[in-house]
């Protein structure tokens, strides 16, 4: 193992504001964003497990492990909202899901 | 020393496959490519968590992300018919200030990770034996209670899902077990009773086509 800690942090942090320019780029695709929430996860386990490793504490790769079981549970119900909201509206472009704006 | 340079090697190669196909994510036309691209995203980093010796982790993130969760975007970006045109009409509205505040949060979060961290090294393997006996032993001892809740967690996500998107057809004739097995005997057969008419003597009918 000889590769620096910052190498990760760095991998880590350019992941997540690509996931951040994702969201405010695609305002039209809830998919697009769901996914993008994903990948900020994913960067975030990342930095995770760097410092579990590098800290030699295991408690960060459990985190990772719990980070994993909301994550799936999440994007399960989420793209089961998106389903519904999709047979109800016909549309899952952001722009369009205002009602509750008025 | 040749076995340091090929591990550096590995991540930058793993780490620029991954960065490439995230930003194929956010800015590909195609939904269903981004999903791919999401596909190789994880894989990539799940070879680098592998490189920082956290196997069990990794293979996890390839069973679970890889096998199940993308399948499902797959699954549903398949499923909903979606007009591509209308979806990309705001990309280059919005594309200066997501880059702008992508950037900026870059410059931010790497002045703050500073120079002095770019030479930590790594001390021993920590884990000693093996990554999954170091981790089992943390989850199975002091994280036996969150382990559990996370069990239950998956649990109401699974029910959660189930009940959203199920949709109770109106047509269909199903049968339902409750109101079957709850029928008694008085719901079924009425008896009624009657007063005993005794039958008219009916004469037999003469056939006559016969002569």
């Amino acid at each position: 193992m000889s590769i620096p800690l910052s190498w990760y942090i760095v991998f880590a942090t350019v992941l997540f504001c690509i996931s951040i320019a994702g969201l405010f780029i695609n305002r039209k695709n809830v998919i697009v964003l769901l996914m993008c929430i994903e990948l900020m996860l994913l960067a975030v386990n990342t930095n995770f497990v760097a410092f579990s490793r590098f800290l030699g504490n295991p408690s960060g790769q459990v985190f990772v492990f719990f980070i994993m079981t909301v994550a799936a549970a999440e994007s399960a119900i989420g793209l089961a909202v998106v389903v519904l909201m999709f047979r109800n509206r016909r549309t899952i472009n952001v722009d369009e899901i205002d009602s509750l704006r008025y | 020393m040749s076995h340091s340079i090929f591990q550096m090697v590995c991540f930058i190669a793993f780490a620029v496959v991954a960065v490439g196909a995230a930003l194929a994510v956010v800015s590909v036309k195609n939904t269903v490519h981004a999903v791919l691209a999401l596909v190789l995203t994880f894989f990539s980093t799940a070879c680098l968590w592998m490189l920082a010796e956290a196997e069990f982790l990794a293979l996890a993130l390839v069973v679970v992300y890889v096998g199940a969760v993308m399948v499902l975007f797959l699954f549903v970006v398949m499923m909903l018919d979606i007009d591509l045109e209308p979806i990309r009409e705001g990309f280059i509205k919005y594309l200066p200030v997501g880059i702008g505040a992508a950037v900026i949060m870059l410059v931010e979060m790497l002045g703050i990770i500073g120079v002095k961290a770019f030479n930590v090294q790594a001390g021993p393997d920590p884990a000693g034996t093996s990554n999954i006996e170091w981790l089992g032993t943390a989850l199975f001892t002091h994280f036996l209670l969150p382990f559990e809740i996370a069990a239950l967690i998956l649990t109401v996500g699974l029910v959660a899902a189930v009940v959203l998107a199920l949709r109770v057809r109106t047509f269909s004739k199903r049968q339902n077990p409750a109101t079957q097995s709850a029928v008694r005997a008085p719901g079924r057969v009425r008896m009624v009773k009657m007063a005993t008419v005794k039958a008219a003597a009916v004469e037999p009918i003469r056939q006559e086509s016969q002569s």
